[in-house]
This record gives C-alpha cells, sequence and structure tokens, in this order.
C-alpha cells in the first residue's frame, strides 16, 4: 500500500481523529460560511471571530473524510492568530500546492510556481493529496470556505 | 456476424457460470495490473464483447439515418434499430412493443419525459403526486421541478428502519392523487418493492402507476402486464448495454394522451409556421436522431441476459447477497452495518454498508488499492440518507459477473482499512 501511505500520513490521520479548533463561535459576532462538496456529501462550517486586522479565533465543524476533515483542521492550526493578509496567502499556496496536479496535467489552470513547501508547515503532509486527484476536492473545502469568511470580513467592515 | 453461444448458462442448471461469463467481458483481462474486483454494477455494468460485437458490426455494415432514407441502407439500418424496439420491449413483456417502447438517453430522461408530459398535458395546479422517501434524485427532482412549475403537492411514502415501505398510510395518500412513481428497487437500501400490491390499490383508486426499474430491470425478469403498471423507466447501461439509451414504456392508450417532451425532427406528422401535429407512437416521444447503434447494442444486451435466464441471474444474487451477510458477519460481527432489508429475498444485490466509523471515501481509497470498485458518496439519494442518519455510504453492488472470490476481495480490502484508521 506504498500510494496510500503517502495520502494517509500520520499527521493527517492525527488530526482526523483528534481534530484541532473544532466547534462554534457565537455568530454572530463570528462570521461563518458553510462550504458543501455535492460528490461525497462532505459539510464543513468555518467560524472566524476578527478585529478587522487578524483571526483573532477560528473554528470549524462538520463531517466528512479524514482528508477533508484533517484539512480543515490543519487550516485553523495554520491561520489562527495571523492576519487577514497571512491568511490570504496560505490560502493562496495550499491551492497553488493542490493544483500541481491539475497543472502537470496540462489543465486550463494557469502555470503556477510550485508552493513554497517549507512555509507551509504541517500542511505539507497533505501534498500526498495530489496524486489522488478525486480527493482533492476534500482536502480543498475547508479552504475555499474559509476563503467566503474573509470575503464577508472584507466587505462587511 | 458473431455467432451468439448460450453465454456462461451451465446447461440445465439453476446456477450461472461465472468463469464462462467473465470470459465475455473483455475488460476483467484488459483493464490494467491489478486484479479487479467490480463491485460497482448499480452505478454501470459492463460489457461482453457480444453487444460490443453487433455496435461495431452496425457502424461498419450498416449505418444510416432511421426513418429518413429511401436507399437500401438506410432501410436496413432503420429495421434493425425497430427490431431492437421490439426485442426490449419483449424483455419487459411490454403487449405492444413496437408502439410503446419509446428510446430515451437514460432513465433519468426517461422519467423527465413522464413528468414533463405530465405537467403540459395530465396535471393540473395543486393536483397530487405521490413518491417515496427512497427515490433516486433522477425520480424526485423531476417532480419537484413541476411543483416549482405547476403548484402540485407531493406526498411521500416512509419507510422503516429495515427499508421496508410504510403502507399502512397508502390508501389515505392516494386518495385524490393522480399518479404515484416508486422505484421497484432502492438503489441504496436494496429494498424490492411491493410495487405490484401497490398498482392494485393505486388502481383503485384511480391512481396511475410509473415505476423507475433502473436497479431492477437489470436483476429480475420483469413483465410489466405482471407488475400492473402504467409507465416504467429502465436505463441500458446497467444491464450490459452502452451508454447514453434509455428506454420508457407506457401503455400505448397513456402515451396517446400524452402531450410529446422534446420537439424536433422525426417526432412530427406536420409543421406549419403556427403550429405541429405530433408523429405517431412511438415517434411523437423521440425527436432528433436516436440513439441507433446504442439501441441496437441493447438489444443484444437484453438477449445475452435472456440466454443466461433471467431466473438464474436472480439466484446468483440471492445466492451472493446470502454469501455476503453470512462472511461479513463472521468476519466483523457489529462493526459493519448492511442498510436495508435483512432478507436477501427481499432486496436486489446491492450492499450499502457502514464499516465502524472510517468514512465511505477512506474505505473506498482504500479498496481501491486492492483493485475493489465499490461507490462511496450519497448515491443521488440525499433525502435518503438523511433519514438514515448519514452523509454518504460505501456501496458494493453485485452482478452476474461475481462470485465469492470478489466478496473476499472486498472484505480483505475492509480488513485492511484498519492499518490507517484503527
Amino acid at each position: 500500500m506504498q500510494g496510500l501511505e503517502d495520502l494517509y500520513r500520520e499527521i493527517i490521520l492525527d488530526h482526523y481523529k483528534n481534530p484541532r479548533n473544532s466547534g462554534q463561535l457565537d455568530s454572530p459576532p463570528a462570521h461563518r460560511a458553510e462550504g458543501y462538496n455535492p460528490l461525497c456529501g462532505d459539510e464543513v462550517t468555518v467560524y472566524v471571530d476578527s478585529d478587522g486586522e487578524k483571526l483573532v479565533d477560528i473554528k470549524m465543524s462538520g463531517q466528512g473524510c479524514s482528508i477533508s476533515r484533517s484539512s480543515a483542521s490543519l487550516m485553523t492550526v495554520a491561520v489562527k492568530g495571523r492576519t487577514l493578509a497571512e491568511a490570504r496567502e496560505a490560502i493562496r499556496t495550499f491551492k497553488n500546492m493542490m493544483s500541481i496536479h491539475e497543472a502537470a496535467m496540462g489543465s486550463e489552470a494557469e502555470e503556477q510556481a510550485p508552493a513554497d513547501l517549507r512555509t507551509l508547515g504541517e500542511l505539507a503532509a497533505l501534498q500526498g493529496v495530489v496524486k489522488f486527484p478525486v480527493r482533492i476536492k476534500c482536502a480543498t473545502l475547508a479552504w475555499n470556505t474559509l476563503s467566503q469568511v474573509l470575503d464577508e470580513i472584507e466587505t462587511g467592515e | 456476424m458473431e455467432t451468439m453461444t448460450t453465454p456462461g448458462a451451465a446447461e440445465a442448471a439453476d446456477t450461472l457460470d461465472v468463469a464462462r461469463i467473465r470470459a465475455d467481458f473483455p475488460i476483467f483481462d484488459r483493464h490494467g495490473d491489478k486484479p479487479l474486483h467490480y463491485l460497482d454494477s448499480a452505478a454501470s455494468a459492463q460489457r461482453p464483447i457480444q453487444v460490443l460485437a453487433v455496435m461495431d458490426e452496425y457502424y461498419e455494415t450498416t449505418h444510416a439515418n432511421v426513418h429518413r432514407g429511401v436507399y437500401g441502407l438506410a432501410e436496413r439500418a432503420t429495421a434493425q434499430y425497430e427490431d431492437a424496439r421490439v426485442a426490449i420491449g419483449r424483455f419487459v413483456g411490454a403487449p405492444d412493443p413496437t408502439h410503446e417502447i419509446i428510446f430515451t438517453k437514460n432513465a433519468t430522461e426517461s422519467l423527465n419525459l413522464v413528468s414533463n408530459s405530465f405537467a403540459r398535458g395530465l396535471l393540473s395546479p395543486g393536483d397530487k403526486v405521490v413518491l417515496t422517501k427512497m427515490e433516486h434524485h433522477a425520480n424526485l427532482v423531476p417532480w419537484l421541478m413541476v411543483k416549482e412549475q405547476l403548484g402540485i403537492e407531493i406526498e411521500y411514502i416512509d419507510h422503516n428502519a429495515d427499508g421496508y415501505l410504510e403502507l399502512d398510510e397508502l390508501d389515505a395518500k392516494l386518495d385524490g392523487a393522480k399518479l404515484i412513481s416508486l422505484t421497484l428497487c432502492s438503489n441504496v437500501l436494496g429494498t424490492l418493492n411491493p410495487v405490484k400490491e401497490i398498482a392494485e390499490r393505486a388502481h383503485a383508486a384511480g391512481v396511475l402507476v410509473a415505476a423507475d426499474g433502473a436497479q431492477y430491470v437489470p436483476h429480475i425478469a420483469t413483465d410489466v402486464q405482471d407488475l400492473g403498471i402504467d409507465l416504467l423507466a429502465f436505463t441500458g447501461h446497467k444491464m450490459l448495454g452502452p451508454t447514453g439509451i434509455g428506454v420508457l414504456w407506457a401503455k400505448a392508450e397513456l402515451l396517446e394522451r400524452m402531450p410529446p417532451f422534446l420537439g424536433g425532427g422525426e417526432m412530427i406528422l406536420d409543421v406549419r409556421l403556427d403550429g405541429y401535429t405530433p408523429n405517431e407512437l412511438p415517434h411523437k416521444f423521440e425527436a432528433g436522431t436516436p440513439p441507433i447503434a446504442e439501441a441496437i447494442g441493447l438489444a443484444a444486451a437484453a438477449k445475452y441476459l435472456s440466454a443466461l435466464g433471467m431466473d438464474r441471474v436472480r439466484a446468483h444474487e440471492i445466492a451472493l447477497t446470502e454469501y455476503s451477510f453470512k462472511r461479513f458477519e463472521e468476519t466483523f460481527g457489529h462493526d459493519m452495518v448492511v442498510h436495508g432489508p435483512k432478507n436477501p429475498l427481499d432486496r436486489g444485490g446491492v450492499l450499502s454498508f457502514a464499516y465502524r466509523n472510517v468514512h465511505p471515501h477512506d474505505i473506498s481509497q482504500v479498496l481501491d488499492q486492492f483493485g475493489v470498485c465499490v461507490r462511496a458518496g450519497h448515491h443521488c439519494a440525499k433525502p435518503l440518507m438523511r433519514t438514515l442518519g448519514v452523509a454518504a455510504t460505501a456501496r458494493a453492488s453485485l452482478y452476474i459477473y461475481n462470485d465469492e472470490s470478489d466478496v473476499e476481495g472486498l472484505i480483505e480490502a475492509i480488513v485492511a482499512t484498519k492499518s490507517f484508521f484503527g
């Protein structure tokens, strides 16, 4: 099961079994958005408390497979306490990592420089997902949802 | 043209010769390096060479557009297409196959034909249509669209925890309804619904009966007259036929009353700038160039299944379902739950299961490493998923080319999920 060990790394299984920042925040004042993957029924809700500068607190709830849940958990750890701009940058870097495969397949995805894995920390554990293209949507679900929350924060304030 | 031997049917035995059947399906030799435990026929079945050969033969020797040319080639193509219609009609016991079989794109289009035609001519605002809560989206969303468009009322028949319909309230729900549309076999629970009994009660109340046979016609001998239904939708690719072809059967007198669905060439007798006169049955419902090679391929698939014997096909699936239940119980005990009826006689070979708390996506990912193909997801039945209290299930489905070794392959792969998910 060589290939599977690339997908189901220890960090991923740890975040799946022991999700960080799992739960809800009162909304309002927290901003929230829901994400769905219509293919598999995965759902995630992301809550962010922001002072307009930083993501003061972040929680996520929902249900899904190990990849979608661990990615959501890793995401909350990566962006909690960061500025909105830094969170945007993390989303961009993560989605670049997830699109390496698409670029290699010659899809319409624009040519992108490989993500700088050193800036991703533990998130780099999800790199193996790109070898399993149908799972990319699982990994990006929470990130797309966070992106919606940031939109709401930036337009609402 | 390829001579058709009796495929895979052991002489004078009630069992299928699976090894001989598998030899008819090139994919088992040519799909790649891994073993192939194909347990996703409820999503789409594989094709035997007998189906592929007649389609090649048709394209290489006969193809022209049907019902148009007066030249010999076009006449032969038309004859083969119309022969296919009759063969498919006979396969489901249609009393008047030349007029009552409509070729569509798939079962979904067949059901959309029914809902759109009913909305255009047989339903009025406030009319009631009865469905069940175990319908595939294909027999649910088209009616929700009619509700949106026309303001009809939809009532749903519940099912119990074992996946059987709650029929106590059936007569009350049928009261005043125009149509009941329900599945013969649930694509998630496997439940075989008592459609014959429901049709009797519906007709007593003056209610028409439409049946979704997508998961039934490929697996169980089907006789629309015995079932007592008015309409039947099914699809080609789940019964060894090509993709891109579905079927609607309905009683001729009902089809006469139903307005056309898609407009265009072929479906008209006359067109003026201020109106049109629809064609006769079945052409009234077949706008544009139909799936000709697909119809011929589907007829070959029906011939293949008939040669095996649909009773043998059913017996094989019951036996394999029984075997699966026994081996799941021995290996996993309470760690594995199969949704739907526990009695193999009450269900098709559709085994939707939960294993511990492992998410179906993760199960099917690990299974793929073992060459085991199962479906993971909501199976286009989100309301049913909600009643089961799950977002998704993994589903293994059985067909004529599966045997005990596929069940063992499935079990071995499920055991392996433990190495990641404890």
